[in-house]
């Protein structure tokens, strides 16, 4: 691959081009939602067993991936600032971590809410649900380490090497939390083995998960954008200083 | 090679004329094991099911009482530039710093961990086991704590931070370890526990040593 990341990495250039993606995003998000939240609630056929409770696995699922795949998302432009010194890729990292961690919480949440009628208790110690709610911490300890730097260049860094080690671990974490759980496996959670995906309820799910997406993409946009022009802001108010 | 154990002795030494360290955490250990008792009730049948986890717990914590110094002290005397100075890389200082750190305030955890175990009425069994999975898998809580410390080092309040970036990722260790015991109490083999541990204290060896030396580099630049 022969893409010159240092073309990207000028803050003017980032913003022009993600200015003129930003719109689309907006109305991306807008379109997919609606139509998704359409299909999900009103179209797809409820579950023989679990009657409408089963919708909200189309606001749950595509939470849960978009928390994953953010992590990994963080590390790979954690580990494109550490190497080539990017300085836009350290910025979209900052900015996608609240954006996870509220995905990842949103997952947990109503997994839990379903897991209320479903299971009959709010919280089950399952592999999946402890593995997400480990990810959360993660989230969390990064933007703490964020907020614990007032040299923004050398948060960045300690925060890209804090974002690799957990994503070499993420793997590790997983299995030994799946491990650990299928040892002591409680009963209730065998009846997850829920319905074999069909088409009238995939669908819906994929349109949600791409919603969800292009709602990372414009929040993101957001977020970079007022990250880049804080900096700006203060390094203009330093000169102003200097100028009395 | 002789630098390597000159620093290790070099702390050490720092350990012991010190005194508290290894006290403290030692004292923090069993005050901690002794909690669960007196909070879960003292019927023997529930403390031998609840005991190789509550060790392996007060263990992880106990280390990261001691954890946020390993760096600190002598980045603030300025010690840790002048070794940086000095003729060892920073990955082979770091390695250093974090036997010095195990002897000091692990090793004597494993130590009193029969008596203890022993008090929370685990089968002899467990307890042979529990000694040999906090020898393997202790090292990584070290490995590992040696990077949030680095991280943390030049923070006045990095204590609290540090647990929350720490923690997580210890959960493997925790896991393999309590499963280990519980394998060799319901007569199961231990053996793939042990193991899993032991490559997971032999990864983190490798990404611990680079990560740690790398956070340092940023913290004295």
């Amino acid at each position: 691959m022969a893409i010159d990341l240092h073309k990207y990495a000028n803050p003017k250039r980032f913003l022009a081009i993600t200015g003129a993606i930003y719109p689309w995003s907006v109305g991306v998000t807008v379109i997919l939602l609606a139509v998704g939240l359409y299909m999900s609630l009103f179209v797809a056929p409820p579950d023989y067993q679990q009657g409408d409770t089963v919708r909200i696995m189309y606001v749950h699922v595509p939470a849960a991936w978009m928390g994953l795949s953010i992590y990994t998302m963080m590390a790979i432009s954690s580990a494109i600032g550490l190497i080539w010194k990017h300085p836009v890729a350290d910025l979209t990292a900052k900015a996608a971590a609240p954006i996870g961690a509220c995905f990842t919480f949103l997952a947990l949440v109503t997994g839990s809410l379903w897991g209320q009628p479903m299971w009959g208790t709010y919280w089950v110690w399952d592999a999946r649900l402890t593995s997400m709610l480990i990810l959360l911490f993660l989230y969390l300890g990064y933007m703490a380490l964020w907020e614990s730097f007032d040299d923004q260049g050398k948060a960045a860094k300690a925060t890209s090497i804090l974002a690799l080690v957990g994503v070499i671990n993420i793997p590790i974490i997983k299995f030994s939390v799946d491990w650990w759980n299928t040892l002591h496996q409680p009963a209730s959670v065998a009846t997850m083995s829920g319905p074999k995906i069909h088409s009238s309820i995939l669908i819906p799910l994929l349109v949600m998960g791409l919603a969800y997406m292009s709602f990372f993409v414009m929040v993101l946009i957001i977020r970079v954008k007022a990250e880049i022009l804080q900096r700006r802001l203060r390094i203009l108010r330093m000169s102003e200083l200097k100028e009395h | 090679m002789k630098r390597f154990f000159g620093l290790i002795r070099r702390d050490l030494v720092l350990a012991v004329r010190q005194g508290s360290a290894v006290t403290l955490s030692l004292c923090f250990f069993v005050i901690v094991v002794v909690l669960f008792p007196l909070g879960v009730g003292p019927e023997l049948s529930v403390l031998a099911r609840i005991g190789p986890g509550v060790l392996w717990v007060a263990a992880l914590l106990s280390c990261l009482l001691t954890l946020d110094r390993m760096f600190q002290a002598d980045f603030e005397d300025g010690s840790l530039d002048l070794l940086i100075i000095g003729p060892l890389p920073l990955e082979i200082l770091v390695l250093g710093k974090v036997i010095a750190h195990w002897l000091t305030s692990i090793l004597p955890l494993i130590v009193i961990t029969p008596v203890l175990a022993l008090s929370l009425n685990m089968p002899t069994e467990g307890i042979w086991t529990m000694s040999l999975a906090l020898l393997i898998g202790t090292p990584t809580l070290s490995l590992i704590g040696a990077i949030g410390a680095a991280l943390t080092v030049a923070m006045r309040r990095g204590g609290v931070l540090l647990s929350l970036l720490v923690l997580p990722l210890y959960i493997p260790v925790l896991i393999f370890g309590a499963a280990a015991v519980e394998a060799a109490i319901g007569q199961l083999p231990a053996t793939p526990h042990l193991l899993l541990l032991a490559g997971i204290s032999l990864g983190s060896l490798v990404v611990g040593m680079f990560a740690a030396a790398a956070a340092l580099r940023l913290a004295l630049d």
